[in-house]
């Protein structure tokens, strides 16, 4: 298939986002329902062009053809098919092309499921994605066209960069797409609700489904990230506060905090302006991590192909998208405060509370990605902020959120009982305390680790004692709908997480050694003796396999091949081999030959470190769902477009303090 | 929250902070055009060159010192026999070596004598004068980033210029050459 006809159908999608923008947004202005009806149409036919454009690409990586610029900088011959597939997202040009058909995902994903919203908020929001979409699709077809020629072709290409040959790439980038993109349509709802000047809250209930997936799949795109960083780097280490990864952390924790502003606007009316603000700052953040990525203005482990143009299109593109949101916030933002009203001790305080610190937290990130920046710009020389800034901060400003964790599904709306929170404190307390002491039975020293078990218990116990009170006090078949199961497993999955970054951190021996065959090294109950190293011929490397055996006792536990590979680009990069387990991974990662037969090896033993991918993946699944909940399934929304402000509640009203 | 929004001006404050932060946006964007990103500079430029005293690479047993070497401006070079960058560079050494007007030293970096003989005798010795530093610690003191790199330093010992990365005849004439022709308007 002939390249130049990815580019038409990119230009052809091109056109359609125009439409998309202005029709439907015209239509729902004038009330012209011909136009109104174009949104789902336009809609799907972008889609159409774009995925074309997608597969055009992907099939140039299938056959080799080099004479596309972009395949045969990223591509080779003797690249698994499984990597050049995954290829297409290897590189600038077509991870923007994969971030344009994500997009377009979401748009037909609304078309097929949002169609029963008002006509006008569902046109006004395919206007708005299709505005962003158009930004987007420009600024491919102007700087970053993946079509490109290379004219004579190459007889083969360069290869994709080896430290991306890795499956847990393929998985990377689109599932962090499918998060980041994820938040345009929240965002798209909130600037439709200021556009059509919405009174009720109402759109937010339709948001929430939404915002709860993207904020779900951002979270899985991180952990695969960090996973990957953890396999393929050589280290050991899982999180870096570099800046590209700091740019994916920011909207996560800006989305943690608008689902739950969006439970209060939706439950509650209140904190309208709120949630209108930290949806337009959602999807802000996504555009400024993709900025930070692809303009290189902050140097990082990342680096992609810096081009002055590409950086100052997407500079212009976020102050328009960004901008003109928070003018039209300024200028439209619902002058009433609604609400009702609630007391300080009430669940909306405590949900207020993890508001605020999850923001000030990616103010904080904010400021230290940035610093740097800040640092150059104004000539007071080059500065690196690193984990000694992030870490402390970040720990100190969850604390209280992690103190008040359990709380917040025990509370009431608007007063909560004291009582609940006694008897629930004096538990909590007591299984803390418990659990420290179970640690300190079976070893665990040092206040890192004693922490670490206890503030895991706090928040795992508070939301075990919410189940079986919720258990005891709702009637069958109404005890765990599907929002409050997600709100409960991200709740334990933020235990698990904590349980595994802290004694990760704590416990871990780490040895970097220098071992000739048949030496051993001993860390813990466990000893590695190295076997020596051979040569091992991969499809596109040549790796150099070492190979040790794990002991323990005498009984054998593993056998590890770590490798460092030579790829044909001559770039060598380490894989690291893991005996992987619950309750804690041994890791090796081969160095350098060190003469005479020696090699230097990192040795780990690095306990709990999958609780905290575990964690994550506890949280992802809590986002998810709270999609399924019935709460969200759109009714035929009757024409007069006049919804109840609040569903009766669905449990009797003394239920409610175990409501969602 | 609500405060925000009972007072319209309130509404205006994030719009004002996005555009505070744009600002800084473009002045990095602008400041990153001219800009090398992965540029970092020397703290010991002005500053006099750390004391050194390494073996010869002709005859390991003798050894040079800074104190050896003061008295004209010299350029010392940071090589090494593993570094394929040396090797992209080493045909302009071996074009520029008379050119330079002043003394060309080879400062073979964490690499075994042998290999750099053989490297040299292979590709041709643009050096007047090679020391060896096989186990590195001399090069942090003088902050090496990674070979190759360029010092100029002047009779007084002076660090007055580094280039990192391969010397090319662009960068010679455009930052390496006004420089030296600057010490020898000091020299006269």
């Amino acid at each position: 298939m002939s390249p130049e006809l990815g580019q038409v159908a990119l230009i052809l999608a091109l056109l359609l986002s125009g439409l998309q923008c202005l029709l439907p947004i015209i239509g729902a202005w004038r009330g012209s329902k011909p136009l109104m009806a174009t949104a789902s149409t336009l809609a799907i036919g972008q889609f159409t062009f774009v995925a074309m454009a997608f597969g055009i690409l992907m099939w140039a990586f299938a056959t080799n053809d080099f004479s596309v610029a972009y395949v045969a900088q990223n591509s080779n011959l003797s690249l698994p098919l499984f990597y050049k597939l995954a290829a297409v997202w290897g590189a600038h040009e077509g991870s923007l092309l994969l971030w344009m058909l994500i997009l377009n995902l979401w748009t037909v994903a609304l078309v097929a499921f949002g169609n029963r919203l008002p006509e006008a908020f569902f046109s006004r929001v395919i206007g708005v994605l299709g505005f962003v979409s158009f930004g987007f699709l420009l600024y491919m077809i102007t700087t970053s066209n993946p079509f490109g020629r290379m004219l004579p072709a190459p007889g083969n290409g360069a290869d994709l960069n080896p430290v991306l040959q890795d499956p847990g790439l393929t998985f990377h980038p689109p599932t962090l797409y499918m998060g980041y993109v994820g938040f345009s349509v929240a965002f798209a709802f909130a600037i439709a609700a200021l556009l059509g000047g919405e009174l009720k809250s109402t759109w937010v209930r339709w948001a929430r489904p939404w915002t709860n997936a993207a904020w779900g799949f951002l979270t899985l795109g991180i952990v695969a990230g960090s996973a990957w960083a953890y396999y393929e780097l050589g280290w050991g280490g899982w999180w870096f506060w570099d800046p590209v990864e700091n740019a994916s952390f920011m909207p996560w924790l800006i989305g943690a905090a608008l689902i739950h502003a969006q439970a209060i606007t939706d439950k509650r009316d209140g904190l309208r302006a709120w949630t209108l603000l930290l949806s337009i700052f959602g999807f802000a953040f996504s555009l400024l991590g993709t900025f930070l990525v692809r303009s290189g203005l902050l140097t990082s482990v990342h680096a992609f192909a810096f081009s002055p143009a590409r950086g100052v299109f997407i500079l212009v593109y976020l102050a328009v998208v960004v901008g003109g949101s928070l003018l039209l916030y300024a200028l439209r933002a619902p002058k009433v405060t609604g609400g009702k009203s609630f007391a300080l001790a009430s669940r909306e305080t405590l949900m207020v509370l993890g508001n605020l610190m999850l923001t000030v937290a990616c103010a904080m990130v904010m400021l230290g990605t940035l610093y740097p920046l800040v640092g150059e710009a104004l000539n007071i020389g080059r500065i690196s902020v690193g984990p000694p800034y992030f870490g402390p901060l970040f720990m100190l400003l969850m604390t209280p959120l992690v103190l008040a964790l359990p709380f917040g599904p025990l509370s009431r709306w608007g007063k909560a009982d004291l009582t609940v929170w006694k008897r629930a404190l004096a538990r909590i307390v007591a299984m803390a305390v418990a659990a420290g002491i179970v640690g300190f039975l079976f070893g665990a020293r040092g206040w890192h680790q004693l922490l670490g078990v206890t503030a895991a218990t706090w928040v795992m116990a508070g939301v075990l004692f919410f189940a079986i009170k919720r258990w005891r006090e709702a009637p069958r078949g109404k005890r765990y709908p599907f929002e409050m199961l997600g709100m409960m497993l991200a709740h334990f999955g933020i235990g698990v997480f904590i349980a595994g970054a802290i004694l990760t951190r704590s416990m871990s021996v780490e040895q970097d050694v220098s071992m000739k065959p048949g030496s051993s090294v001993g860390i813990g109950p466990y000893a590695f003796r190295f076997e020596g190293v051979r040569e091992l011929p991969g499809p596109n490397y040549r790796a150099e396999q070492g190979t040790m055996v794990i002991t323990r006792d005498g009984a054998p536990v593993a056998t590890l091949h770590p490798q460092k590979r030579t790829y044909t680009g001559g770039q060598v990069q380490t894989e690291a081999a893991i005996q992987a387990g619950v309750f804690r991974d041994l890791y090796v990662s081969l160095g350098d030959p060190l003469g005479d037969d020696a090699w230097s090896l990192r040795v780990y033993d690095k306990p709990f470190v999958r609780w905290i991918w575990g964690g994550g993946v506890l949280m992802m699944l809590g986002g998810f769902a709270v999609v399924l909940d019935k709460r969200f399934r759109l009714k035929r929304v009757e024409e007069t477009e006049t919804i109840r402000p609040h569903p009766a509640p669905a449990t009797p009203r003394k239920l409610a303090e175990g409501e969602a | 929250m609500n405060e925000v929004a009972r007072k319209p001006v309130a509404r205006f404050v994030p719009l004002i902070v996005f555009a505070a932060l744009l600002v800084f946006f473009v002045v990095g964007l602008a400041w990153n055009q001219d800009h090398n990103a992965s540029f970092v500079p020397s703290p010991l430029i002005g500053k006099p060159a750390p004391a050194f005293r390494l073996p010869r690479l002709a005859h390991p047993a003798q050894f040079v010192s800074k104190a050896d070497l003061l008295g004209k401006p010299y350029l010392l070079n940071v090589f090494a026999s593993w570094c394929f960058a040396c090797g992209d560079e080493h045909p302009t050494l071996m074009a520029y070596r008379d050119k330079f007007g002043i003394a060309l030293i080879g400062y073979d970096y964490k690499d075994t004598p042998q290999a750099a003989r053989d490297w040299l005798q292979r590709h041709g010795d643009p050096y007047r004068e090679v020391i060896t530093d096989q186990s590195g610690d001399t090069a942090i003191d003088f902050g090496v980033y990674g070979a190759p790199e360029t010092y100029l330093i002047d009779a007084k010992g002076i660090i007055r210029y580094k280039h990192i990365g391969p010397l090319t005849p662009d960068v010679i004439a455009k930052r390496l050459e006004p420089k030296i022709r600057e010490l020898e308007r000091e020299g006269t």
